[in-house]
Order: structure tokens, then sequence, then C-alpha cells
């Protein structure tokens, strides 16, 4: 390939629209629930394994430290889950405007901003 | 004759593009489904929580949600690395680097598979 082509994608100088922090979050996301599996795993193990099992893994995730890594394992979740809904619901071809954009990175970032603050309070209430 | 491709997870494309979607529906049928039992059926407690994973019916949209998220992540951390480990931004080592993380994470989303059947069939590492 010819690598004097210009690329004039320099993230760091472009202020970026408010899709685009929709879009890249949701990728994070992404990232970030393909090892939280590996967590949300161990704990269904854990939880079937035994009873002495479901007790001490119920003890560990009442822990403040444990909690703080789930509410994370939830918000990217929340988050992922709200904007793929999203993603979904413009393939049918609505919302994709420059303004219905604009409009649906709106509603599905203050969506899971709730989602994330109710899944506080069921975790530490 | 259809062009081969050795790195999406379908035949194609489309393929892919569609099963990233229908395999976000699986998941959130499971979810909506487990995250309602989680709040709604009061303390949980280890008996119910067993007998509920031993019917077949939960064991079934479970294995349907741990193989849709395996297809799900496949094609999804597919896209991510070959936009990022690429010879433009990472240099000529670019292509080797991305065929290891690709390797690597395949090797982990079979692993979440086989470990998940391990654990609705009663062999978890756990006991
Ligand atoms: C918990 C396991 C999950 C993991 C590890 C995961 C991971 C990913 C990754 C890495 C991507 C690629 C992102 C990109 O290309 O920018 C992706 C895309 C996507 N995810 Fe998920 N995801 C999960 C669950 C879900 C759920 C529950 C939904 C339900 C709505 C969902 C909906 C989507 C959609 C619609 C896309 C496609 C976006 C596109 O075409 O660009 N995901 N996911």
């Amino acid at each position: 390939m010819n690598d004097k082509r210009p690329v004039n994608l320099d993230i760091a100088t472009i202020s970026l629209p408010i899709t685009a922090y929709a879009s890249i979050l949701h990728r994070v996301s992404g990232v970030v629930l393909f090892f939280a599996v590996g967590i949300l795993l161990w704990i269904l193990d854990a939880s079937l394994a035994s009873q002495e099992s479901f007790d001490s893994i119920k003890e560990t995730l009442s822990s403040p430290i444990v909690k703080l890594i789930i509410w994370g394992i939830l918000a990217a979740l929340g988050y992922h889950l709200l904007a793929g809904v999203r993603h979904m619901i413009m393939d049918f071809g609505i919302g994709e405007t420059l303004e219905g954009g604009a409009l649906g990175a709106r509603i599905v970032i203050l969506a899971a901003f709730v989602l994330v603050g109710l899944a506080g309070v069921w975790l530490w209430l | 004759m259809a062009v081969g491709n050795v790195t999406s997870f379908g035949r194609s494309g489309l393929s892919d593009w569609l099963l990233q979607r229908v395999s976000a529906v699986v998941m959130t049928v499971y979810l909506v489904f487990i995250v309602g039992y989680i709040l709604f059926s009061g303390e949980l407690n280890y008996a119910d929580w067993k007998a509920l994973h031993e019917n077949f019916l939960v064991r079934l949209l479970s294995l349907f949600a741990i193989l849709s998220l395996a297809a799900h992540a496949w094609i999804g951390l597919w896209a991510v690395l070959t936009d990022y480990v690429t010879v433009r931004l990472l240099g000529p080592s670019a292509t080797a680097i991305r065929i290891f993380l690709q390797l690597g994470m395949i090797a982990v989303t079979l692993s979440y598979v086989v470990w998940a059947i391990a654990i609705l069939w009663g062999a978890g590492i756990n006991g």
C-alpha cells in the first residue's frame, strides 16, 4: 500500500459530536464486557456449586470493593444494551437523520445514567 | 463462486451483521429473565436458585445465551481488532500481533462456552 496517502483523522484535534461519544462508549463497553463475562461466570459457578460456596460468594459480593466492580460491570452492560437497542432501531431506518442520531445518542446516554444510578441504589441500599 | 473469508465469523459481512443482531436479542431475552428473577423473587436462596438452573427451559435459554455471546463477542472483537491493530497504526508487525490477539480472543471465547456448559450441567470448577 502507498503509505504517502494523506490520513486526516487526528482524533485529538477533532471536536467530536455526541454521536461519536455514544459510539465509542458502545465499543469500549463491549470490550469491557468481554472480560467481565469471566467474572460473571465465576460468580455463577460459585453460586450453583453448593450451599457453602453459595454462602461464601454471597459474602464476597457484599464487600465494598467487589460491589464497585459489579457496579462497573452493570454500567457497561446497561450502556452497551441500551446503545445496542438504539443501533437496531436505527437499522430499521428510525432516527437515522443527523438530528435523529444526535437525539438518540442523548436519550441513550441519559437513560444509561438513570439505569446506572438505579443499579447503584440496588447494590448499596 | 463466493469468496471465502478466513477472518470473519460467518460467511460474509452480511451474515456477521445479522448474527450480531440475533445474538444481541437472545442475550437481551436472557438478561431480562435473569435480572427480573434476581430483582423480583425476593431474598435469593440456594435451593430456589439451584432449582431454577435445573429447569430444562432455563438451561436451554442459558445455553442459547452463551452461544450467542460467543458469536457476538467473536464478531465484535474481530471488528475492533481489525480497526486498531493495523499496519497503518502499528507498523509492519501489526498483522502478526492481530492474529495473535485474535487467537487469544477465540481461546477465551471457547473457554467461556465450555465453562458455562460445565456450570449448567453441574460440573463447574467450584464443585
Ligand atoms: C455481555 C456480552 C457482550 C459482549 C462481550 C459484547 C461485545 C460487543 C462488541 C465487542 C461489539 C463490537 C463493537 C464495535 O464494533 O464497535 C458489540 C457490538 C454490538 N453489540 Fe454487544 N456485547 C455484549 C452484549 C450485548 C447485548 C446484551 C446487546 C443487546 C442489545 C448487544 C448489542 C450489540 C449490537 C447491536 C452491536 C453491533 C453494533 C454495530 O453493528 O456496530 N451486545 N458487542
